[in-house]
């Protein structure tokens, strides 16, 4: 008898990723510059490297316990409190991850039931509303529009939050669209969920690379530690994507039941990513400054290039993308996509990629060196002038 | 705004005013008149490509070398006049004044060994002042003012990701 392969229906019914749909056009072709690239251009900072160099030499290569370090978890603790005013307690309230991405999966499989709504608003990261539906949710899908900055209200979220939804996933600053929230709105969403018994699933990974003023925390707002998971990781603002390492923090009993699930399907997060990780919390601020200095400047630079071929949009508050919109080129996203990469080699990511309402847009990564993108910025102008003048 | 200026200038000197006025969230009449008075003030000498010398060198058949100098320093001027006298020849390329062990140290560039070793035996050991030389010839260079000499990998990011 054949075995019997059948994919589950959970698997097949998900979509497939719109980023994935365009990657494979890429790797088709050669000398492309790529602006679609959702990870640092920098390599880790050389002392990180070192340090999980060093780690590995002195043998330190066994499992680490299931919530990872606890020296990890402690230098955690104290950037969560020197950083951002947080007090979580290293044994109980914190968990190391592989990335934000596990934290997350873990975060809404210890929290959902069927059928338990979660509200995502878009355009958002491509993993929000298939990790909610793989872990039995229902995404409720919130539309953010570039009339309203792409920021999340509580008049966009009021209706919705009162009609029982179980959790929120919030991200800022936000891949694609770069918005960030001040204080005031923060508090403004918070006291909207106040009166509800929301979860906010608070994905705060570009919390360093902020850009206009300080980033706040959410749990750091009155009322809002005890309703949210805080995910936050290393991945972004110390260039250390492939090191794999992440973290929850959030009330006991829900860092406890992540961390039942984490035990048996991961054990530890990597050793060596941890070891790196605490030095890159003890020693690495200031390789982080040094990058994000850096991406501010890109930012200004492709900010104003944008805007002066007409492709408009907002000033990023933080992240390294940017959301322009595309509508005067009279092309739609995945079009503008495509012809962009076959015509002039410009690879970017349509903004659909990131949900419906990213019609329109297409995300441009700023992680990439100045020549790069002032010669993709050539380009694109080039192509837009092209389009608009119908050839 | 003039510091962030002369950091982004010596990174790309290529960088224009407009950009750097974009970078920056200044105007570039700002940006330019700053540069304007960074140069009149002379604190940028000049715009110039850095050199991988090693890769160059190779080619061009050129040698370098490092040389140590002790000198006797002299009333009222100290080290500065053996210095001039040492840095005006166009084969010193650069010329330090260092504490520890020995005085100046010098890099001086020539077509091969022998020129080198001429011009030390020839003008700088017998020179009034100079107590003593040490030459090291430089073999290879791996890093140079915060560049690393090496040709950089390509970017290995896979070119789409989330
Ligand atoms: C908003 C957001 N969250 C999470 C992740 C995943 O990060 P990690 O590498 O920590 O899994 C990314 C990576 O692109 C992201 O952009």
């Amino acid at each position: 008898m054949k075995p019997n392969l059948k994919i589950t229906r959970r698997v097949t019914e998900m979509p497939p990723s719109g980023i994935r749909a365009f990657f494979d056009l890429v790797m088709g072709m050669e000398d492309v510059i790529s602006l679609g690239v959702g990870e640092p251009d920098f390599d880790t900072p050389w002392r990180i490297r070192e340090t999980g160099i060093y780690s590995i030499e002195q043998g330190c290569t066994s499992y680490t316990s299931n919530k990872g370090l606890l020296e990890l978890r402690v230098a955690i603790a104290d950037f969560l409190r020197q950083r951002h005013g947080l007090r979580y307690d290293p044994e109980e309230e914190i968990l190391v991850t592989v990335g934000v991405s596990e934290a997350l999966d873990l975060a809404v499989r210890a929290l959902l039931d069927r059928g338990d709504r979660v509200l995502v608003p878009q355009p958002c990261f491509v993993s929000y509303a298939p990790m909610v539906s793989l872990a039995g949710g229902e995404p409720i899908i919130v539309e953010t529009d570039e009339r309203h900055g792409f920021r999340l209200s509580p008049s966009l979220l009021r209706a919705r939050a009162a009609r029982s939804a179980r959790g929120l996933i919030l991200n800022y600053p936000c891949n694609p669209t770069g918005v960030s929230y001040v204080k005031a709105e923060l508090e403004a969403l918070a006291r909207l969920f106040r009166g509800t018994g929301l979860v906010v699933l608070s994905d705060e990974i570009y919390d360093e690379l902020t850009y206009e003023g300080e980033h706040v925390a959410f749990p750091s707002l009155p009322g809002m530690r005890e309703r949210t998971i805080y995910l936050n990781g290393f991945s972004k603002s110390f260039a250390m994507t492939g090191w794999r390492i992440g973290y929850a923090a959030g009330p006991r009993d829900v860092i406890a039941a992540m961390t039942k699930i984490h035990q048996y399907s991961i054990m530890s997060a990597p050793t060596t990513g941890q070891f790196a990780a605490c030095e890159a919390l003890r020693r690495g601020r200031s390789d982080v400054l040094e990058m994000k200095r850096e991406y501010a400047r890109r930012r200004g630079l492709v900010h104003a290039r944008l805007n002066a071929m007409g492709l408009s949009c907002a000033r990023p508050e933080g992240a390294f993308y940017i959301f322009p919109s595309i509508r005067s080129t009279g092309l739609d996203s995945m079009t503008f996509s495509r012809r962009l990469l076959e015509e002039e080699k410009v690879a970017v990511v349509p903004g659909t990629a990131f949900g419906r309402c990213g019609e329109g847009y297409i995300r441009i990564s700023y992680a990439s060196s100045a020549e790069n993108l002032r010669e993709a910025m050539d380009r694109i102008g080039r192509f837009t002038e092209r389009v608009r003048g119908g050839t | 705004m003039t510091e962030e200026i002369v950091e982004i200038l010596r990174r790309d000197a290529r960088t224009t005013p407009e950009e750097i006025a974009a970078m920056l969230g200044r105007s570039a009449a700002d940006v330019a008149r700053a540069i304007r008075k960074l140069e009149r003030d002379g604190v940028i000498l000049r715009y110039r490509a850095v050199i991988n010398e090693e890769a160059l060198a190779a080619a061009a058949g050129r040698v370098r070398a490092l040389i140590e100098v002790r000198t006797t320093p002299q009333k009222n001027v100290g080290f500065d006049r053996i210095a001039e006298r040492i840095y005006r020849f166009p084969e010193v390329k650069s010329c330090s004044l260092l504490s520890g062990g020995y005085d100046l140290l010098l890099v001086v560039e020539g077509r091969d060994l022998q020129q080198i070793g001429n011009f030390v035996a020839e003008k700088l050991a017998p020179m009034e002042n100079v107590q003593g030389t040490v030459t090291h010839f430089l073999l290879k260079k791996y890093k140079e003012d915060g560049d690393i000499l090496v040709r950089r990998p390509r970017d290995r990011r896979l070119a789409v990701t989330p």
